[in-house]
């Protein structure tokens, strides 16, 4: 199976019913088999007239009740930013495909890239945070999907799946589980007003039509959602909560695969390198290389860091110039190593293998 | 054992779909590991087009075709940008309608584009009957497993064309194609 077929197999699986979309390479697969499966599952697939209604759409649909999602790349990315901070404001569950190729504006179509790292991260303005998952295998763009919706409906945030076009144009085998575990949208309890936090910063959902007229602004607004736009205390405690909700449960959420524990030089990975950094430990067994390989790159989970403690190199492959090694740099005090790669090959192990040398 | 393929021509050859009936053959009727990839450009048709597979009974780490063992080449251009740099011990299918060159490793020469006009009447099934040749010619995955996994990926209503495109194939193998 293809990666991005994949990726609308994982949504459907997770019970995805609309889609608001248009197409782009190398991600046109994802709403192709969507339109052609949701109708036939009583959802709704929508070509939109560019990437900013389509966001839009997915963000209406989202009050609705229904699992939303859209699938893009590069330069359809970037014109979704401004509603894509509108769903963070709002507090709107949905699941953004972004099949990275390679930019900026429309680069090169067909290649692959991982240079959207940061703008999925910090695209939108203001002070915000959002759940960023990050598939290396077909396997994965099918669980990371999934995965995904649940993270939308329970954080209420926008949940990005940052793919790339060699994982989503690839085909290779899959075993598809009989079903996948639903996590539900929490409702909002009777009486409660609309954007009352719970104690987990979350607050309850109260979809439109089911007895509920609920004002939704991206104006700094109340606990009731009305507009409350020069009140400083109002502004800094919602945005405060917007951040701390997702960052508060940045252990508990956190995915990602470790090997070799105690190597001194250990890779850090996402998305395709990752494939390249397994081939190289793969050719050397007798060699201690350590690989922290991440499936879920934001928030970031910088204690995975502490699960090599002998480390005194972190070496980070990107098809980028290095945007999340300088986020590791952040957070550790040993050597962090940018390996960056443009143009769409991946990195040969033989390459990496050479890096490990230049480093032991 | 490990196979490395590498399929290339123009866009519009079905390069892409050959390598996917290749790895969908290996896997869901041999019951092998497979990873297909592909490179083309922004165009529809006619721009360069290039495909791999690599074919393992062990899981497949490393997903790119970096040094094929097997080229099943359908265009001048697929030839000089992938060809000429094959590795001597490697195998290597032409469709000498439209390859001029012949590369250093041992080659078969299939006049598929031409057996597909001529023969069978269309010449888009040219890409299945080079699969059917790389089969026969090389065993790399079985004729059955082809024959089933071509049935999967074709459209309705073409499937005895293209099955027998593919036993065209065969046939030019035994015709021997092999200079």
């Amino acid at each position: 199976m293809q990666g991005n077929t994949a990726c609308a197999e994982g949504a459907l699986a997770a019970g995805c019913r609309f889609f608001g979309g248009y197409p782009i390479t190398p991600s046109t697969e994802v709403a192709e088999l969507m339109a052609s499966r949701l109708p036939r599952k009583g959802g709704v697939f929508v070509q939109m007239e560019d990437e900013i209604a389509s966001i839009a759409s997915v963000i209406g649909a989202s009050w609705t009740g229904m699992r939303s999602m859209t699938a893009t790349s590069g330069p359809g990315f970037s014109l979704m930013m401004e509603n894509l901070g509108f769903a963070v404001m709002t507090e709107t569950p949905c699941v953004v495909v972004n099949v990275q190729r390679g930019g900026p504006s429309t680069g090169q179509p067909t290649m692959s890239a991982q240079g959207d790292m940061m703008q999925c991260r910090f695209g939108s303005h203001g002070d915000y945070s959002i759940i960023a998952l990050s598939p290396a295998s077909v396997q994965e763009m099918y669980e990371l999907t999934a995965r995904a919706f649940n993270l939308a409906d329970q954080f209420r945030v926008p949940v990005f799946l940052m793919a790339d076009e060699i994982i989503g144009h690839m085909r290779e085998r899959i075993e598809i589980p009989d079903s996948m575990p639903i996590v539900e949208r929490k409702p909002l309890i009777p009486g409660v007003l609309p954007f009352h936090p719970d104690p987990d910063l979350v607050p309850g959902f109260p979809t439109f039509g089911k007895g509920y007229g609920v004002h939704v602004t991206g104006l700094t607004h109340d606990e009731r959602g009305y507009p409350c736009a020069t009140s400083p205390s109002v502004h800094e405690e919602l945005v405060t909560r917007l951040v701390e909700k997702v960052e508060s449960a940045r252990k508990r959420i956190a995915d990602y695969v470790v090997t070799c524990p105690d190597a001194k030089v250990v890779f850090v990975s996402y998305g395709a390198p990752a494939r390249s950094v397994e081939q190289l430990i793969h050719d050397r067994p007798s060699e201690k290389i350590g690989h922290l390989r991440l499936k879920m790159v934001w928030p970031f989970p910088e204690h995975a860091l502490d699960e090599f403690p002998e480390s005194q190199t972190f070496l980070v492959p990107e098809q980028n110039l290095g945007q999340i090694a300088r986020e590791i740099q952040r957070h550790t005090d040993r050597s962090v190593v940018s390996l960056p790669k443009l143009g769409g090959n991946l990195h040969s192990p033989g390459e990496l293998g050479q890096a490990l040398e230049g480093h032991r | 054992m490990r196979h490395q393929v590498r399929f290339s021509g123009f866009g519009g050859q079905g390069i892409i779909l050959s390598a996917v009936i290749l790895g969908r053959a290996a896997v869901m009727y041999d019951g092998k590991y497979a990873v297909q990839t592909q490179v083309y450009g922004p165009e529809a048709r006619g721009g360069a087009s290039m495909s791999a597979v690599i074919i393992d009974d062990q899981p497949i780490l490393f997903p790119k075709v970096t040094n094929p063992d097997l080229f099943v080449i359908m265009s001048q251009e697929g030839f000089e940008k992938y060809g000429t740099r094959a590795d001597p011990h490697a195998v290597m299918l032409l469709d000498s309608t439209l390859v001029r060159s012949r590369p250093g490793c041992k080659f078969f020469e299939v006049p598929a584009t031409r057996e597909a006009k001529e023969t069978l009447g269309r010449d888009i099934v040219a890409n299945i009957i080079m699969l059917g040749a790389t089969v026969r010619a090389t065993g790399i995955v079985s004729e059955n497993a082809m024959e089933k996994a071509i049935l999967d990926s074709v459209p309705k209503g073409t499937e005895s064309l293209n099955i027998k495109a593919m036993k065209r194939g065969f046939d030019l193998i035994e015709k021997g194609a092999e200079p």
